[in-house]
This record gives structure tokens, C-alpha cells and sequence, in this order.
């Protein structure tokens, strides 16, 4: 690593209590790609990305491209870090249009705009939201919304908590594609919490798993294989399951 | 009989857009803060209810007269009294129908949970801006209700007003006051005018708030 690239990506650091709950936690993460925070739930996924975002206050650091949004009594509010967030649930606001939606952070964003409303509409399939109200959106179509809106807001850094987590299979498999295609444009870096073997294989690039509020081992590349992680008895039983669920082996597959 | 009536809607008026805008700082503090003893504060605040309408008067009158520390206060500024003035009317009214404005608005901001907030943060919105893009926009509802009830019953209240304001006509005399007058008087026919004309804006008031319920309810998700 070259003495400017040591710059780039986030460095977080915590170690604090949320209750009972300690979270300590050291992380780099890469400045490019989509790095996956898995983990059991109640590993602390959600409380990690949340004290980097600067939602709940740990004790920490936080350093972002070189600049430090956290650092002893430095505690930069959230507003003004050039971060965008998605929820679990869906979290559209409901007094606005989806346009209205889509440019709230646009419109309050400091600094060239690199990321146009033109841009991310088709992108993310948004044409035929964005003259509507947000009621009556499924759940897919709100994260759809969340996740554009977020990009509008010209974050230099992007979370997302389990974005999927909340939706019905169908709607699960019809967001995916986007999120790939996000993936391949994007030249932010992304952190991806999921509790999903699919969403991680298809998306991340990085993998860090989190348990009880500490990381397991360091940032790995993400294995393309979701099978990779799990041992022979583990892929015997989830064979037995699927058999058992009535799922037939697909005959185009060898 | 005009005077009475626009000396009514002017206090029910002033009464309405003062205190709902005195009574959002409250409410988004009450319904934010999370410490135990702010319910000591929303206790206070909740007084008016169930306070006799004339233990209230009787002490805001003592606050409001020539001779109490307050008006001393204000003495230098040519302010000698407001017992038996608009003004202190005013004030009166504000302090009767508080919680009828806290409550409400509280109740909208506390619906609406920490999530709207925190999205707008992480949107860029400073805390004033969402407060005023998001927060009071969510709470619409709230504030809505907050409104039609101080007004409604400032228009109905009779033992502060009569306490504070003493029924000068054409300065503190409202309708509530009036009718008593005229019953007391024994003329039943203006009596009886007074009397149906607040019963039925009584109505059509507490209708159109439902009806304005009912049709926010169908259209929130």
C-alpha cells in the first residue's frame, strides 16, 4: 500500500457500550467495491454502521478519505458528513412525492454534483415512480426510492442496513439486478450489512464478519462460491432441506 | 351583539396562532427528551384540565393586577395592569387552553418516532431544517387538531374569562359572558340566539375536524 493510498477508505474504530452490549471494534474498509458486514443478528451489524454514520455516539474514531469525522471530543453531526444511508424498512418520507423524496438531500448537498437525478432515475428503474405519492410503493419499490435518494445526496461513502431483509422473495429478486448495477458503476465504497449468503455472493467484494460485537478475523475478499463458507455436512443438509422443500436439481445445470 | 361576537373570534384568533406557536417548542421537547422528570413539566402544562376554570382566574388575575411583582416589573414601561384588558384576556386564554395545544402536537411529534429525523440527517438537513421540512410536516395532523380544539374552546370558556376580562363590552365582553348577562337579565330570545348559534359552530366545528380526521387516516399509508 503506497503512502497516499493509506489515506483513502474509512478507518473506524469503537469501543463503547450500548447498554449491555459492548462493541469493539477496529476496522479499515477499502475505499472502493462493496465490503459485506455479516454476522449472526445481534452481532452488532446495525450499531457498527450506525456509530459510523455518526447516528449513535461510541466512543472512537472515524477517519473518512483523510477526513476525520470523529476523533476524541471531535464529533463531527451527521448532516455534515457526505454519507448516504439506507434503512432496513423502509424509511421514505411520508409527506413527500417520490421526486421530493429523491432531491431532499440533492437539494441540500454542498459541492459539485456528481450524481444527477437524470442519472440515477434509470438506473435504479425509478421512471415510472416519480411522478407518484409514496403510498401504495411496495416494499421494493420504496428501497428502490431510499437507495436513490441516498445516492442523490452525493455521498462520498454509502451504508446500507440489510436493505433486502424486509422484502418478500419476488421483490428481493427483482432488486438485485439493480444493486449489480450499482456495483459496476459506483466508484464509492460501500458498506453492505447482510445476514444473506446469496446478496453477499452477488454483490460484495469484501466480506467482514462481525459476533457479539467484535470482528471475526480480518477483511477477506468475498468468496464468489456462497457454498465456500460452509463445511460438507452443513452443504449435505442444505441439500437434505431443499429435497425434503420439494426443489427438484435444475437438469441445465451438469 | 357584533362586538361580543368579534371580540370572540378575535380572542379565539390570537389565542390559536400564539399559542400553537409557544406550545411547538414545548411539545417537540416533551415528546424528544428522555429523561424522567420532563413528565413533571408536561404535569404542569397539563394543569388547565383539571383545574376549576375560576381557581385558574383567580390567580392569573392576582398575577395581572397593578400590585403584583410581575406588573411591577413592567410598571416602568407604562404597563400598570392587564386585569380587566384584552391583553391580559389574552394571556388568560393562553395559559386555559395550553394543554390543548401541547398535547396533540406532542403526540404528532412522538408518532412519528426517531426515523424521519435521523433520514433527514443523513440527507444533509441540519436539525432546525428538518425540524421545520420534516418534523412539523409529519406532525401535520397533530398540529391540526392542536388548533381546532384551542380555538373551539377558547370560544367556550366562560369562568377565566369572566374572572380575568370582568365583561367590559367592547373590550372583554365575550359571547360566553353575554349570554350569561342576558339570562341573568331574563331575555331568553337574544339568550336564545347566542346560545344555539355556539351550539351549532360548536358542531360544525368538531364535524369538520372528524371529517378531516377521517380522510388524513384513509390517506396515510
Amino acid at each position: 500500500m503506497s503512502g497516499a493510498d493509506s489515506k483513502a477508505g474509512i478507518q473506524a474504530e469503537f469501543d463503547g457500550l450500548l447498554g449491555r452490549f459492548r462493541l469493539k471494534v477496529s476496522l479499515t474498509i477499502p475505499p472502493k467495491g462493496i465490503t459485506a458486514l455479516v454476522g449472526p443478528s445481534g452481532a452488532g451489524k446495525t450499531s457498527l454502521l450506525r456509530a459510523i454514520a455518526g447516528l449513535t455516539r461510541l466512543p472512537g474514531r472515524v477517519v473518512m478519505d483523510g477526513e476525520v469525522w470523529q476523533e476524541g471530543r471531535r464529533f463531527v453531526p451527521v448532516h455534515q458528513r457526505a454519507l448516504g444511508m439506507v434503512f432496513q424498512e423502509s424509511s421514505l418520507l411520508s409527506h413527500l412525492s417520490v421526486k421530493d423524496n429523491l432531491l431532499f438531500g440533492y437539494r441540500r448537498a454542498s459541492g459539485p454534483k456528481t450524481m444527477a437525478l437524470d442519472e440515477v432515475v434509470p438506473l435504479l428503474g425509478l421512471e415510472p415512480l416519480i411522478g407518484r405519492s409514496t403510498d401504495n410503493l411496495s416494499g421494493g419499490e420504496r428501497q428502490r426510492v431510499a437507495l436513490g435518494r441516498a445516492l442523490l445526496s452525493q455521498p462520498r461513502l454509502l451504508l446500507m442496513d440489510e436493505p433486502l431483509s424486509s422484502l418478500d422473495a419476488q421483490s428481493r429478486a427483482d432488486i438485485l439486478p439493480f444493486l449489480e448495477a450499482l456495483h459496476r458503476t459506483l466508484s464509492i465504497p460501500v458498506v453492505y450489512v447482510s445476514h444473506d449468503a446469496e446478496e453477499v455472493a452477488r454483490l460484495a467484494d469484501h466480506v467482514v464478519t462481525l459476533n457479539a460485537g467484535q470482528l471475526v478475523g480480518p477483511l477477506q475478499p468475498a468468496t464468489p462460491d456462497p457454498l465456500g463458507p460452509l463445511s460438507a455436512d452443513q452443504i449435505r443438509d442444505l441439500a437434505r432441506q431443499a429435497l425434503e422443500a420439494g426443489i427438484k436439481p435444475n437438469p441445465s445445470v451438469r | 351583539m357584533a362586538d361580543v361576537i368579534w371580540t370572540t373570534l378575535k380572542l379565539a384568533s390570537l389565542t390559536t396562532v400564539l399559542l400553537l406557536v409557544l406550545a411547538t417548542p414545548l411539545a417537540w421537547w416533551l415528546a424528544r427528551q428522555k429523561v424522567w422528570w420532563k413528565e413533571i413539566i408536561a404535569a404542569v402544562a397539563a394543569l388547565p384540565i383539571v383545574l376549576p376554570p375560576t381557581v385558574l382566574g383567580f390567580y392569573l388575575l392576582l398575577l395581572l393586577a397593578p400590585s403584583s411583582p410581575l406588573m411591577e416589573l413592567l410598571h416602568p414601561f407604562g404597563i400598570l395592569s392587564l386585569a380587566f384588558t384584552f391583553p391580559g384576556l389574552l394571556i388568560g386564554s393562553m395559559v386555559y387552553s395550553l394543554p390543548f395545544a401541547v398535547q396533540p402536537i406532542r403526540n404528532g411529534f412522538e408518532a412519528m418516532g426517531d426515523r424521519p429525523m435521523e433520514v433527514a440527517a443523513t440527507l444533509r438537513a441540519t436539525p432546525l431544517n428538518a425540524f421545520f421540512t420534516v418534523a412539523v410536516p409529519q406532525a401535520r395532523r397533530g398540529f391540526l387538531t392542536a388548533a381546532v380544539l384551542v380555538f373551539a374552546h377558547t370560544v367556550g370558556e366562560f369562568g377565566v374569562v369572566l374572572m380575568i376580562g370582568g365583561g367590559i363590552p367592547g373590550q372583554t365582553e365575550v359571547i360566553s359572558v353575554k349570554l350569561y348577562q342576558l339570562v341573568e337579565s331574563l331575555q331568553f330570545g337574544e339568550a336564545h340566539r347566542l346560545a344555539a348559534g355556539l351550539l351549532i359552530f360548536s358542531f360544525v366545528v368538531l364535524l369538520t375536524m372528524f371529517l378531516t380526521e377521517r380522510r388524513a387516516r384513509k390517506t396515510a399509508p
